[in-house]
């Protein structure tokens, strides 16, 4: 039986070994990706005992880290959670990070992600190091000027430096709390998401940026843009007609009055602008061209999306548009689609003098003993066609000049402060539902604005919803700004 | 020199003391140390850990000096070193979780080592056994479907009817089941060894003993089998199977009967997968733990995150993160050594088995007779696998199934069987050694006749 036993000790080796190798490739050539692994905990954990730096607004801490007795050594804390939802995001154990938390996690935490897998030592040893502190260029008091002036509405605001590219303000109705998000309580983070994603109006969705609109009138700006690029000027006159007979199609133009804009006779294309004469622009933008329109559009960032500290959706001019499509998208309607921050940027390239600069939300970035690691993201825009100069020094000062006429004495008048030189285009896109109410313009040279509301009403329009919203936040931006 | 080539002055008891010392001397420094990683005063607990496992090593020695003088010393003082490592890991758990394991633990211990004290004592030739090789074989039954007797049953627990609660106290018979079965087995494959090693059959190209001799030896197995899964413990009833299969083979000699075996095996997981959702979920976990991490598959990830977290080296103990595996304390805890002493701890302690199984072999192969041969090959083989299927789950070498770890994992039952198991092996070994040594001139005429044939 000596033999038999032998044999049978010999398999059991064999099982052994196995084991051993198994084990040895477990520990030492998968420990890497074990250790890394997004549900491992222990990761979690490791970057929970981190205190994470704070984002910080004007002089408010808007998210920071405060110490717990649990588990999670830190908690995340967003002191005026809703109003800034949308660009802190959450920082949660059972759905990771969002907004700024997930941008800008390795400046928050300090250290790469890899690094905090790895300091298991140092974390241990107590001596780990604060994340560092990332301060923003919002200011607070136009935020909240942003959110009041929405007043619960559905809606957008973002308000930038035309000169810097400075975000001053990026609220978006409705927004969220991100704080239950944020906890260390499981049930409570599933049952809140659960219950957001649930809710119609997707509080989840930052509508600055994540979104697109049909511009409506708005886009005037940019047919206007390419007129003058081509030749024109603000004087140059055009028929003013009730309707404006599009070719190959029955579904003819009107204006939105459902008359003539001026006199029935001509009509400058200042006054046009002025009063938002869709008759006007859909023949200019059938005259200019499918491709001259676009190519427009594309210099002032259409097709694609500025820069920025998080994430933007593509604003769309459509391709191989046929005459009748055309003739819609020249006044903004059909496939043409923007975000209000591609739309700020716009008008802060009309405000500072034809320079499409990159916008930003992160001014600077401090370690924990204040010392400054990284400034701001600044410069021109350069991916779109022109390089960043979508339009001459002198179109943008006709632009500029007819924007004043807008908010002076045409569409865009419940926008004006006295004392300033505020300019601006109203549009009032139609989309089947409820029109979209846009108002686009400055203030100065010192702030850019895009108000979007897209629920407001049937009867609801730029000039009487979007433009006594952009003068309240113009008002707090000139005010925050000295 | 003693017959194994262990160097001794003093003879094997000598031996077993100093290597007794070490085991209780390392055990006590790692619960030291484990205690100053709680607080910088040594708590009690600590000090509790070393001074029981010295007095039951005591105790043990001292029973075995008188009552087997002979038997192999390494045993006692690796099964010593094993439960001193689980002692100190259960205490580990519980300051993770905030369970209070540790304590009955140690009362289980010493239950366990008295128990080996008695059986020592009381069972002083194995061959004893085979005289009532039926009765072990029912007594196999009775106690693997005690659990599903009304009022002693302690219901299901886990997804598995395996308890019961007797005096107060939940016990798992099924441990105590797999000693009787190899008793058993052991018994009536000595009587009927020659029958079974003679082909009388062919079925294709494999010849096989009469049905009638085969028949009872397959009727247990496939009890065992049908009860195991009828109590869903999966890994159980492999061991069960693997030791059946190991015991046959060695009393005949016959490769047919593993190969077969193999065959049977397959067939009967095959079935078993077509037949339980809970063993097909186990199998897809095997194949994919990632698939569903935070489900299904929640259990085998911790155990590997908890290796790889711990590398080659581990965190160190009192480190880790025992509270993020299930079952910590009980099936997962070589995982939580793994992750807090890292590789090199995983390998000692599969060393320390390796090193049980390879005494046990040798005492098998060298038994004075044949009972006890097949008797230590069993245990020996029942101690291997259990090693193994809760090693291999653990680190998704083989589909993850809840058995513990011999002598480290939290269990009352599982402690007795495998102290047991240890006694069994010291008494067949101080039977040969003794017969060698001429202590006893009846043994040495068995050994002088074993070494003859």
């Amino acid at each position: 039986m000596n033999r038999q036993i032998g044999r049978v000790a010999a398999v059991t080796f064999l099982l052994f070994g196995a084991l051993f190798i198994n084990l040895n490739v477990i520990t030492l050539l998968q420990a890497d990706e074990l250790a890394n692994h997004p549900s491992n905990r222990r990761l979690i954990l490791r970057e929970y005992a981190i205190e994470r730096g704070p984002i910080v607004a004007g002089e408010e801490a808007i998210a920071r880290s405060v110490p717990t007795d649990g588990e999670f050594e830190y908690l995340r804390t967003y002191p005026d959670s809703e109003l800034y939802a949308h660009l802190t995001g959450y920082y949660s154990i059972q759905l990771q990070r969002s907004g700024l938390e997930r941008a800008l996690n390795e400046d928050l935490t300090g250290r790469s992600t890899e690094v905090v897998a790895q300091n298991l030592g140092e974390l241990l040893g107590g001596s780990e190091r604060p994340g560092n502190a990332v301060q923003l260029s919002i200011e607070p008091a136009v935020q909240r000027a942003a959110r009041n002036a929405l007043d619960g509405r559905e809606g957008a605001v973002v308000a930038l430096d035309p000169r810097t590219g400075a975000v001053l303000a990026s609220y978006a109705n409705p927004t969220f709390d991100p704080n239950p998000l944020s906890g260390h309580d499981r049930r409570v983070i599933n049952d809140t998401w659960a219950a957001l994603n649930e809710r119609d109006d997707r509080p989840l969705i930052d509508r600055t940026r994540a979104e697109t609109y049909p511009p409506g009138s708005v886009f005037k700006l940019v047919v206007a843009a390419a007129a003058l690029e081509s030749g024109l000027e603000p004087t140059t006159l055009f028929p003013d007609e009730g309707v404006y007979d599009v070719p190959q199609t029955q579904a003819n133009i009107g204006n939105f009055s459902g008359g003539v804009c001026d006199d029935g006779d001509e009509i400058s294309l200042t006054d046009a602008m002025r009063v938002s004469c869709n008759t006007v622009f859909a023949r200019l933008g059938v005259e200019l061209g499918d491709d001259a329109l676009r190519d427009q559009a594309e210099r002032f960032g259409f097709n694609d999306a500025p820069p920025f500290d998080l994430g933007v959706t593509d604003s769309v001019f459509p391709r191989d548009l046929d005459v009748p499509s055309l003739a819609q998208s020249a006044i903004g309607q059909r496939d043409v689609r923007a975000t209000p921050l591609q739309m700020a940027v716009l008008a802060g390239s009309i405000a500072n003098g034809g320079q499409l600069l990159r916008p930003h939300v992160v001014d600077a970035v401090r370690d924990p003993d204040g010392a400054q690691l990284r400034g701001p993201d600044t410069g021109r825009w350069t991916g779109p066609p022109g390089g960043g100069l979508p339009i001459s020094p002198r179109t943008a000062q006709q632009l500029r000049s007819m924007m004043l006429d807008v908010v002076n004495s045409g569409t865009g008048t419940a926008a004006r402060i006295d004392g300033v030189e505020v300019g601006g285009k109203t549009g009032t896109a139609q989309t089947g539902g409820d029109p979209v109410a846009w108002f686009v313009g400055f203030a100065g040279e010192e702030v850019a604005i895009t108000v979007m509301v897209p629920g407001a009403g049937s009867d609801a329009t730029g000039g009487a919803v979007a433009a006594p919203i952009a003068r309240s936040v113009l008002s707090a931006a000139l005010e925050a700004r000295g | 020199m003693s017959r194994d080539g262990v160097t001794v002055t003093g003879g094997p008891r000598a031996t077993e003391a100093r290597l007794l010392a070490g085991a209780v001397v390392l055990t006590s420094f790692a619960a030291v140390l484990l205690g100053w990683s709680e607080s910088p005063e040594l708590p009690p607990t600590a000090i509790v850990t070393g001074l029981a496992l010295a007095v039951t090593a005591l105790v043990a020695h001292l029973t075995v000096r008188t009552f087997a003088p002979d038997a192999d010393p390494t045993l006692l003082p690796l099964a010593f070193l094993l439960n001193g490592l689980g002692l100190v890991f259960v205490r580990r758990v519980d300051l993770a979780t905030g369970s209070d394991l540790a304590a009955a633990q140690t009362v289980w211990t010493a239950v366990s080592v008295g128990a080996l004290c008695a059986t020592l004592l009381l069972i002083r030739r194995v061959a004893v056994f085979g005289r009532y090789q039926y009765t072990f074989g029912l007594l196999t039954i009775v106690l693997l479907l005690s659990p599903l007797i009304p009022g002693l049953t302690a219901g299901v627990i886990n997804g598995a009817q395996l308890w019961i609660d007797l005096f107060g106290m939940r016990f798992q018979p099924g441990e105590i089941a797999k000693l009787t079965m190899v008793v058993f087995l052991a018994g009536y494959l000595e009587r009927n060894r020659a029958l079974l090693s003679v082909a009388t059959q062919r079925i294709g190209p494999v010849m096989l003993p009469a049905a009638r001799h085969l028949a009872p030896v397959l009727l247990a197995a496939v009890m065992a089998m049908v009860i195991m899964a009828g109590l869903r413990d999966l890994g159980t009833a492999l061991l069960f199977f693997g030791a059946f299969i190991a015991m046959l083979y060695v009393a005949t000699g016959r490769l047919a009967y593993p190969a077969f075996g193999a065959v049977f095996f397959g067939f009967a997981a095959w079935l078993a997968y077509l037949q339980f959702g809970h063993v097909r979920v186990r199998v897809s976990i095997w194949l994919d733990p990632w698939a569903d991490v935070t489900g299904i598959g929640y259990q085998l990830a911790q155990s590997l995150f908890a290796l790889g977290t711990g590398g080659l080296t581990g965190t160190g103990l009192g480190l880790g993160r025992p509270q993020d595996v299930p079952f910590s304390a009980t099936d997962a805890i070589f995982v939580v050594i793994g992750e807090e002493l890292g590789l090199l701890g995983a390998t000692v302690v599969l060393l320390l088995y390796l090193v049980i199984v390879v005494r046990g072999f040798r005492i098998a192969q060298t038994a004075r007779d044949e009972f006890g041969t097949l008797l230590a090959t069993g245990l020996t083989v029942t101690l291997a696998a259990q090693t193994f299927v809760i090693v291999g789950g653990l680190t998704r070498l083989v589909p993850l199934t809840g058995i513990t770890l011999p002598f480290v994992s939290y269990g009352g039952s599982a402690l007795l069987s495998n102290y047991l198991l240890i006694a069994l092996l010291l008494r067949i070994s101080d039977e040969s050694r003794g017969a060698a040594k001429g202590r006893d001139p009846d043994l040495q005429a068995d050994a002088a006749a074993r070494r003859r044939s």
